[in-house]
Order: C-alpha cells, then sequence, then structure tokens
C-alpha cells in the first residue's frame, strides 16, 4: 500500500527526493502528495504527472500511483 | 512513427536517412523537413563547456508518441520521426532530429516546427549545464 512520488531536475536536489513512497491514507490529490512529502503548499511552477500523464493539483490519486513532480521542461 | 532515445552521440543525418529507407515507399512523398537542434557553447551570455540532460524513463517515450500522434490529427503527412539525446553531451553535438514526411511541402514544414515547439514546451526533459561558474538548471526554453 504506498503511492510513489518522484522527483526531477531541481527539485530532485532541492528535497534531495528521487523516489520514495508514502502511505495513500488521507492523499486525495496531487497538490496532498507534495504536501505531505515536502510540507509546503505546492508552488504555482511545479508540473506534475500520475502515472506518466501530466496532470494538475486537483488531480486525484490513489493506492499504487506514481505521482512525479518536476520544474518546467528544458528539452530540445 | 518512431520516438528514440540515445545515450550516446548520434548523426542526425544517419538517422533520418535510415528510417526513411525502412518506413517509407520511394515515390510516395514529395516533401522531407527535418529539423536539428544542436548544443551550443554559450547560453545566455555564459560559456557552456557540457550539458546533463535528465529525462523521466517511461513518460519522456510517451509524451514523444502523444506528440507524434496529436500531429498527425492535425496534418495529414506521410511519417515523422523524433530521436532525441539523454545525458552527457558536449558542445557541437546533436541534441535532438524532427523528420516528416508528407505527400506536399506544407505538412511536412508546418507539423515539423509544431511538433518541436510541442516537445520544448511538453516533453520531460531537463538540461543542466556545466561552465566557468559551476552546474546550473536551464530555467527556461529560450524563445522560438
Amino acid at each position: 500500500m504506498a503511492i510513489r512520488v518522484r522527483m526531477f531536475a531541481s527539485l530532485q536536489e532541492k528535497w534531495r527526493i528521487d523516489q520514495i513512497e508514502v502511505e495513500p491514507c488521507g492523499l486525495e490529490t496531487v497538490a496532498d502528495v507534495w504536501r505531505n512529502v515536502t510540507g509546503e503548499a505546492l508552488p504555482p511552477h511545479v508540473l506534475s504527472a500520475v502515472n506518466m500523464d501530466y496532470a494538475s493539483p486537483a488531480t486525484p490519486v490513489k493506492d499504487e500511483d506514481e505521482v512525479a513532480f518536476f520544474p518546467p521542461v528544458t528539452g530540445g | 512513427m518512431r520516438v528514440v532515445l540515445s545515450s550516446r552521440p548520434f548523426d542526425p543525418w544517419q538517422s533520418v536517412q535510415a528510417f526513411q529507407a525502412g518506413s517509407l515507399q520511394r515515390g510516395s512523398y514529395g516533401a522531407t523537413a527535418v529539423f536539428v537542434g544542436t548544443m551550443r557553447d554559450f547560453n545566455e551570455g555564459e560559456t557552456v563547456d557540457s550539458l546533463y540532460l535528465q529525462h523521466y524513463p517511461g513518460m519522456t517515450e510517451r509524451e514523444l508518441e502523444r506528440i507524434l500522434r496529436d500531429a498527425r490529427a492535425r496534418w495529414a503527412f506521410l511519417d515523422a520521426m523524433i530521436e532525441h539525446r539523454v545525458g552527457g553531451i558536449d558542445p557541437g553535438e546533436p541534441i535532438v532530429v524532427v523528420g516528416v514526411w508528407s505527400a506536399h511541402r506544407k505538412e511536412a514544414f508546418e507539423a515539423c516546427r509544431w511538433i518541436m515547439e510541442a516537445l520544448k514546451s511538453r516533453a520531460p526533459f531537463w538540461k543542466k549545464e556545466s561552465g566557468p561558474g559551476g552546474e546550473r538548471w536551464v530555467e527556461r526554453n529560450t524563445p522560438g
């Protein structure tokens, strides 16, 4: 029973989190997961994905989901 | 359509030629548009010695495939490919190639540009530059 949380790029370094698992109990949305992991409100510039699909702060989460947080993308 | 992530240097022209030879029928296409993005040795006035390109394995490939499908829903091109580097990159090395094949030039030109802009804004890649002043994550893309 866990939600896998991943961070990338500058967020990974700032929070020193590559990948962790959190208890899904009480976590209903992407924003809840961020608050659970960081203790802060989800900043507007942070992007998120649930199971590798782009998500929003209000996107629902459930057990066994993979929730990722990352800064604006800079490929190409 | 094909998406390739490469952790080693690649020759974009060879990639385009190989894809064309393997996936497109001779005589079926009248236009091929190709964009190649190459690593500069400067960015925002700073010297850049090397680049590290992080990605999100699984999501990056899926998002690039979605971009190709979205482009094909907008333009009636025949086929398209994206190859993109990940990991450590040196100045002068290609980072990305986008190729689009169509019957006429309009679809190839427009879809190629659109795919590249979609990649810049949607595909999960993050650049970290190393230079004389140390390392820094690139926070935003340069305007197209």
